[in-house]
């Protein structure tokens, strides 16, 4: 059992890495990786929300959505999986909201630190890809939240690395057409590479 | 965003100038949405494997952009500024189930093959930046130019990424076989790089590099 959930977070941060392998959140991800320090508060405030929204949608989607069920309500022929897309966004956009409102209540340094970054996560689509690979992939309730956690933590992870590498580049005499978005594609398709390699390893 | 000149829009709803052919084809090129913009560059990335795929994420992408920016552009004097983003994703949502429940009845397999980036047009930057940028200032004929521009300049880096990832990695175009027998037989060999994700972040960092170069657009 621990083995398996074991397995899927090693998988969701390395092998599959949501942002490396599948391209998700690639707009914040080059955008907001020019700082180490901004770069690493945007990676806890993914981890925070993946891991929150992801189990709230499977939830959503377990009792509600998907076809049969609401059985539990006496509708047993009922498919409402046609609203998927919006009840995730509406729930990924009051949970953020939800989230901000209670970070500012309770922790003033966290709020600090992830303020800023909360809202602009409400459309980042690892969020909302990592529920629609839940729903597409089956997983159970347990997987879910190793799932999204991990995930989260493959984004953060990526973001700190590039966010270091850019850091680096500052200084080197980079060709001046292939400044900015040019040579980011191509330091991470270098980084995607490595991440790949962890293909090998069998759990 | 300046917003056009509302002489021009009371002379006539669907004027067609300068100002109007500008806003269609400056998206194309000079301003293109991925490559300078940088907006929606993870669907571009994800289904570039096969042109097929592309064209109908390209076609999805912009059925869904021109009406978004024609419905907020409408309701822009209706929708307060401070739950904007939220009816923003409203109507766009909306519209993906639309366009993805017509992909599910009419293309099953392309549907099925682009499994989630259909739904993640919801979160692709494109329509939340350009109805921020613009919709939310415009009227809709303007809008719906933009939406027309910056889809097919969007359709065109993806269509271009698909065909080189295509034809690099797997020796096909749309499908039919171009890299002829007789290389294969002198020992050319398909890219497998190109088919995976490096692959496609390696070959739109050199596309952004050269649409610089030409453009001389500079960060």
């Amino acid at each position: 059992m621990i083995e398996q959930y074991l397995g899927l977070a090693i998988k969701s941060i390395f092998v599959e890495n949501i942002t490396l392998a599948y391209f998700l959140g690639m707009c914040s991800f080059l955008a907001v990786s020019k700082r180490v320090e901004t770069a690493v508060g945007l990676g806890a405030a993914v981890v925070f929300v993946l891991a929150i929204t992801t189990p709230v949608n499977w939830l959503l989607n377990e009792f509600i959505l998907r076809e049969g069920a609401l059985a539990w309500a006496g509708l047993p022929n009922m498919d409402l999986s046609f609203l998927g897309f919006i009840s995730f966004i509406a729930v990924i956009a009051a949970m953020v909201q939800l989230v901000e409102m209670f970070i500012e209540r309770f922790s003033d340094s966290l709020y600090n630190a992830l303020g800023i970054f909360l809202p602009l996560i409400a459309v980042n689509c690892a969020i909302l890809g990592a529920s629609l690979f839940m729903v597409e992939r089956s997983y159970t309730f347990g997987e879910t939240v190793v799932f999204g956690t991990a995930s989260g933590v493959g984004f953060a992870l990526a973001i700190a690395i590039l966010a270091a590498i850019r850091y680096k580049m500052r200084y080197s005499d980079i060709p001046p057409a292939l400044r900015g978005l040019g040579i980011t594609m191509l330091t991470t398709g270098l980084m995607s590479i490595a991440f790949m390699t962890f293909a090998g390893i069998s759990l | 965003m300046s917003s056009p000149a509302a002489g021009a829009a009371t002379k006539s709803l669907i004027a067609f100038g300068k100002k109007e052919r500008k806003m269609l084809f400056d998206p194309m090129l000079d301003n293109n949405p991925i490559t300078v913009q940088v907006l929606g560059v993870c669907s571009a990335l994800a289904v570039t494997v096969q042109v097929n795929r592309a064209i109908v994420m390209a076609l999805a992408l912009i059925s869904v952009l021109v009406f978004s920016n024609v419905i907020i552009s409408m309701l822009r004097k209706l929708i307060p500024p401070s739950i904007r983003i939220i009816i923003m994703l409203a109507v766009i949502a909306s519209l993906v189930i639309i366009v993805d429940q017509v992909l599910q009845a009419f293309l099953f397999d392309i549907s099925k093959s682009l499994s989630v980036f259909v739904g993640l047009i919801i979160t692709n930057c494109i329509l939340l930046g350009r109805a921020e940028a613009f919709a939310l200032a415009n009227p809709p004929w303007q809008s719906f130019l933009d939406g027309v521009g910056n889809g097919m300049g969007y359709g065109i880096i993806l269509v271009v990424v698909a065909a080189l990832r295509e034809i690099l990695g797997s020796g096909t175009f749309l499908g039919f076989h171009v890299v002829p027998q007789i290389a294969y037989d002198l020992g050319y060999m398909n890219m497998g790089l190109m088919v995976l994700a490096p692959g496609a972040f390696i070959l739109l960092g050199l596309l952004v590099w050269v649409q610089r170069t030409v453009t001389g657009y500079r960060e």
